[in-house]
Parts: C-alpha cells; structure tokens; sequence
C-alpha cells in the first residue's frame, strides 16, 4: 500500500470503530447529530471539498457530487448512520479497488520485467557496466551466469544454457555456444559468455517486445468503448431518475390521490438511487480484466497488441495456416530410408560421401543422418549432374545419387518410391541401393494443436503452401486439416485469405497464423495475423497483431482459450453489474431495498466485479 | 504526431473523462487514456505545438477531474 492508500485505511478504520460505538450511546437531537457528524468528516472530507469543488467546474455527475448528495441527504433526514455508512462503505470500495489494480498493475509489469538494466563490457582488462543504449554494433559484451543478455548478439566465446521463459513461456533451457545468435532478454544461467553485439540496444528483441507490451493497450476493445459511452448516459440517467422519485410520486399522491406527500420517503427512496449512480464497477472491471488477460498471455508467451484483438481472437472461427515453419520445422531431415541391397547405414554412408562436397540443405540433410564426420579423401571423381544429383567414387565404388531422372539417364533400373518428400534414389556401381526419402518434419505438437483448435470451437482449418499438391496433401491428411491450397506464390495467399473472408459471415473471424518470412500482407489482410517463432524477427513483430514467441503450434489453440476465457470474464462483469444495480434500481424505487442494498450494489459488486476480473490473468492451465 | 504521457489519476471512470477533456482540447486530434498503464496516449493536429496544447489538455482535465496528473 502507499502512503495515499494506507492514510485512507486509517480514515476508514477510526471512523468504522467510532460509527460502532456511536450505535450504542443513547443521545438524542443535536447532540446525537454534532456525534455523528465526527465520522462523518474523518471519513468523507475529502469527498465533500472534491464535491465543491466539482459545481464549481460544473461536473454535477462528478461521483464525488454524487456521493456527497446521497450522506448529505440523508443525515439531512435523521438517517446519521446510514449517511455516515455510505461514506464509509463508498471508501472502503474505492480504497480496494486502487488496492488491487496497483496490484494487479505491479504484478504484470513483473512477469514482462525483462528490460536489461545494465552491460558488461571490457575496458583496459577491467569489466565495467554501460547502459546498454551506449553499446555499439559489434562491441563484445561480457554476460555473466545469473545475468540478462541485454543486446542481441553471437557468441564468441563459452558455453551456458539460456532461460527463455521469461519471452516464451518455455521452461526447458536452450542450450548456446560458440557461433550461436542469441537473443536479448534470456537469462544466462550456467557459464561465463562473451557474445559479440549484431543489434544497437533500441532495435534488439527485448525492446521491440517492451515496445509492443506498453503501447499494447492503446487500442481499446469494443467492449471498452462500450462501457465508456455507457457510463457517460449511465449516471446522468440514474440522477434524472433520481430527481422525478423524488418529486414526482409526492405531487401525485398530492395532487390526484389526495394522500399526504410523503416526501421524506420519497426523498430517501431518491437517495439510494445516487448512492447506486456510480458507475465504478464496471469502469474499472472491463479494462481490468483485458488487462488481466494480456498480462495472463504474455506470461504464457503470447504477445498481444491490443485488447480488440484479444476481443476479435475470441470469436475465431477459421484459422489459415501457412505450412513450412508453421507446421513443419522449415528444416529439411531424412524421414525415410529403403535400401534395395545394402544396409541402412552403408546407404546412408555412400549417398552421403556422394554429397559431401555439395552444400545443397539435401546434402546437409544426408550427412547429418549419418552423423559421422566423412573423411573427403576417400570420395573422388565426383561429378554434379545439373538438377539430377551427383556421382561419384567413394572407396573405389561407383556411387550415383539423385532424382530419378539420374536413374533414367544412367540407365539403372529402379524401384519407385510411393514415399512423400524430396527423394534421393542412390546406386552403387550400376546397381540400384535403395532409396532415401528427405522431407521436412512436421511440428512435433502439429497434430495435437490441430485438435486443440478443433476442441476449442475452431470450425475451420485452412492450409496454404508454395510446396508441391503432394507434399501438401500428405500433411494435411497426416494432421487433420480441412482444407488445404498448394502451389501458391505469395500473392496468390493473400488471395485466397481474401476469397475466404468473402465466405465467412462477419461474427465468425478469420486468423491467418505465419511464421513471419514473407507473409506479412497476409498476417495483415486477415482479421487476425498471428506471427509465431517470432523471436528475432522484426517483420513478424511489426506485421502481426498476436505474436507467439515461441514456435509451439499448440500456443494457437492456447491463445484463443486465453482470449475466450477474458472475453467471457468481461462479458460476466459487465451483466453482473449492470444486472445488480438494474434490480437495486427497481427494488430502491418500489421501497424494497434501502441504501444498505444501494450500498451493495455500488461496493459490493465492485468488489466482486475486481476479483472476477483479475481472474483473467491466470490462464496456466487452459 | 503521436506522443505518449505518463498520468496519474486514481479512478477508472475519473480516466475516461480525462479522455473526453483531451479530446476535445484545441490541436489534439484524437487521444487515449489508459487508466491500467496510466499513460494518455495524444495525437496533434498537424502543425499544433505539443507543449503548448498539452498545457491546455492539462488544464482541462483538472476541470473535470481535480485529482489527475499528466507528466509532462
């Protein structure tokens, strides 16, 4: 609590202890009055200046106004405790709600607390600590175990594992040594690195994310702008409703039913009608809870920009995925080996000392499969056949790898392979081997995200791809995708996304979920653009609206419930209160409840409306 | 021009009228308050003197909210 906070907790509690003792002292008239009046100004004196105050500047709506008018009224009509109860109820909600938004506001800008305070840098062989803003392009800065990597940068020296939690949400560390890039805003946790900077302090990761989290909240969700323009009628409303309970049944029962006025009923009837006026709760509850709910996901991993885009993700219905680095790992591994005559491993050794001298991602693939360092004077003669593959003699064997194509030219009968992905057919001395099938590897969680959209109200899925019908087709079918559009040049994707939003009816929203490279319109031609593997890849920050920092497909599925589970929060705060006070309302006009009901309706629900939701933030097990 | 402020006020509704009053201040086109990050977001009309209107957004917003803060 701060200063402010802790001295109205000490208004509160002396007036509540001598409200108490006031309700068991037997005075009357005047003095019983001059009594209560001691509560009453430790509690409201504040309210009452503020109040002043606001006629001055002519805002009659002004809460404090109205809350001054409520006690002042009803003290007015010998109602001492309940005026005095008012005023100190209305504090106690007001203390709790600063209370726990100051919470909930620390507590979020905790989980995004990854801004670098300092770097180590070598100066004259001593270690000194620089803003990182002064630190150059190129500079070596010195990360200690325990400490931020402030600017991205490469290793140049030592090995360490890296915490990436605090970005993605991942608790498994990542493991970096020499050569490897890294990025700024992860923990070094074991040794001693030395990482040379490739990014000025103000264009690496940690502050393109900062950025994105505190101007995050700049645009408001329709439900906020909803409840603004509903607050501004709200409470003029309540006191126009106010002011005719009071005189109007009075002059009727006056004028046409000859009964007597009744006023000072009427009047109190009034009163709890101001004492409800207050539009607080849901106010404070609405952006409370969106705020809840970002904070919830960027613990998670999940950047969002805005909390209309939290309010539009909710109503996702289509999701488009892009297939390499979305779905698959964009890396290319053998997924398959057939040999005809030779063991797995002889065939995987041949094709691979074939390649060993081409740096294709195919030739790569190989030798990685074969996970031995290949000794080059053993391949000679080697000889690349344009689009077809390679020969060569390995250990004076003849050894031709390729395409089938270079079966066909050589003239080696083979077996076709029915296999999907990219295949190597390999033939040692005019023999046909077998064949290796190299493809790109699907997600490990790529199916099960799939299904977890499905589960979470998903009813459609698309896939686009530049990848062969094939290749396509197979993973499609392999992970459960709807529909599925191959052989798309970029532009072509913006036009397909286009042909699906024309389909689609407006309530039900369209995401398109890319990994960033070289989909950028689209993420922003979509109602949704959701960049994933963002970490380090400015285009994909700028472009999306939702970024997930890691590249775990399930994190799609998982920012929707995020969202659902927000939207639902808002929209239960938002009935819940308007609800109660409606029904506070009625009751208050025909007699039913009086201003400790009132009382209720305005603390009460706030309170309850609070607590709900900070609820959003906790979004762990969804 | 777009620039952002840090504000002080203490209650959610108080923020949406800071909004209203900076809205309608002479040379801002359009602002935000956002009462969680407590920052009011302010876009000038071209050609408009930030300093200069944001010493009238400030004052009316002290109009309608005595117990705010824009720092400037």
């Amino acid at each position: 609590m701060n200063k402010k906070q802790k001295k109205v907790l000490v208004r509160i509690i002396v007036a509540f202890v001598l409200l108490v003792i006031l309700s068991f002292v037997p005075v009357e008239g005047w003095l019983q009055f001059a009594l209560y009046m001691i509560p009453y100004l430790v509690i409201g004196y504040d309210i009452l200046k503020k109040a002043i105050k606001g006629i001055m500047n002519r805002q009659v709506f002004d809460e404090n106004f109205l809350m001054a008018v409520a006690t002042v009224g009803a003290i007015a009509l010998g109602d001492y405790k309940e005026g005095v109860a008012v005023m100190l109820f209305y504090q106690i909600g007001e203390l709790f709600q600063s209370y726990a938004v100051g919470k909930s506001r620390r507590n979020i800008s905790e989980l995004m607390d990854i801004r670098p305070d300092y770097a180590n840098i070598e100066k004259d062989g001593e270690i000194v600590q620089v803003d990182p803003d002064e630190v150059e392009i190129g500079t070596i800065i010195l990360v200690k175990p325990g400490e931020k990597i402030p600017i991205d940068g490469i290793v140049t020296e030592g090995t360490s594992s890296l915490n990436t939690s605090a970005l993605t949400g991942e608790s498994l560390p990542r493991n970096a040594k020499e050569g490897d890039e890294v990025i700024s805003g992860c923990i070094n946790m074991t040794g001693l690195l030395k990482i040379k900077t490739t990014k000025e302090f103000g264009e690496s990761t940690v502050s393109k994310i900062l950025e994105l989290v505190e101007n995050s909240s700049s645009r408001k969700s329709r439900s906020e702008n909803f409840i603004s323009k509903f607050a501004r009628i709200y409470t003029p409303a309540v006191c126009y409703g106010a002011v005719a309970l009071a005189l109007i049944p009075p002059i009727v029962r006056m004028v046409f039913m000859g009964l007597p006025a009744d006023f000072g009923t009427w009047i109190y009837r009034a009163l709890t009608f101001l004492v409800i006026s207050c539009p607080c709760a849901l106010v404070i509850s609405i952006p409370l809870s969106f705020f809840a709910g970002i904070g919830g996901a960027s613990k998670e991993g999940v950047l969002v920009k805005g909390s209309n885009y939290l309010e539009t993700l909710s109503q996702t219905k289509y999701v488009v995925f892009d297939k390499t680095g979305t779905m698959t790992q964009g890396v290319f591994e053998v997924s398959g080996i057939f040999p005809a005559a030779l063991s797995k491993e002889e065939l995987i050794e041949c094709a691979a000392c074939a390649e060993s001298y081409s740096s294709h991602p195919i030739s790569k693939s190989l030798q990685k499969a074969y996970g031995k360092e290949i000794d080059k004077n053993r391949v000679t003669e080697v000889t690349e056949v344009s689009g077809k593959g390679v020969t060569a003699k390995v250990d004076d064997r003849l050894v031709a790898a390729g395409n089938g194509k270079l079966m066909d030219q050589l003239g080696i009968p083979y077996t076709v392979c029915d296999q999907v992905g990219t295949l190597v057919y390999v033939a040692v001395d005019g023999t046909f081997a077998g064949c290796i099938v190299i493809s790109d590897l699907l997600k490990p969680h790529a199916k099960e995200a799939i299904d977890a959209l499905k589960k979470a109200g998903v009813t459609k899925t698309v896939m686009l791809t530049g990848d062969t019908k094939r290749v396509a087709d197979s993973v499609a079918a392999e992970l459960g995708i709807h529909e599925v559009c191959s052989e798309l040049l970029p532009a072509d994707k913006v036009a397909k996304v286009e042909e699906l939003l024309a389909q689609k009816s407006e309530k039900e929203k369209l995401a398109f979920v890319g990994d960033g490279i070289n989909d950028a319109p689209v993420l922003s031609r979509a109602d949704i653009g959701i960049a994933m593997g963002a970490l380090g890849s400015d285009a994909a920050i700028e472009a999306a609206d939702i970024v997930l920092m890691d590249d775990d497909p399930l994190k799609i599925a998982k920012a929707i419930k995020i969202s659902r589970k927000c939207i639902r929060i808002v929209y239960e705060n938002i009935y819940f209160a308007i609800g109660i006070k409606v029904i506070c309302l009625i009751l208050g006009a025909l007699g039913i409840a009086n201003m400790w009901a009132a009382i209720f309706a305005d603390v009460g629900v706030m309170v309850i409306a609070v607590l709900n939701a900070i609820r959003a933030l906790f979004v762990k097990k969804l | 021009m777009k620039k952002t402020y840090k504000i002080d006020v203490d209650c959610a509704n108080c923020a949406n009228k800071m909004e209203e009053a900076a809205k309608n201040t002479t040379g801002v086109k359009d602002a935000t308050v956002n009462f969680m990050t407590l920052k009011m977001i302010v876009e000038f009309e071209d050609g408009a003197e930030p300093a200069a209107v944001m010493k009238d957004v400030l004052k009316n917003c002290k109009k309608v909210e005595d117990d705010c803060e824009i720092f400037l």
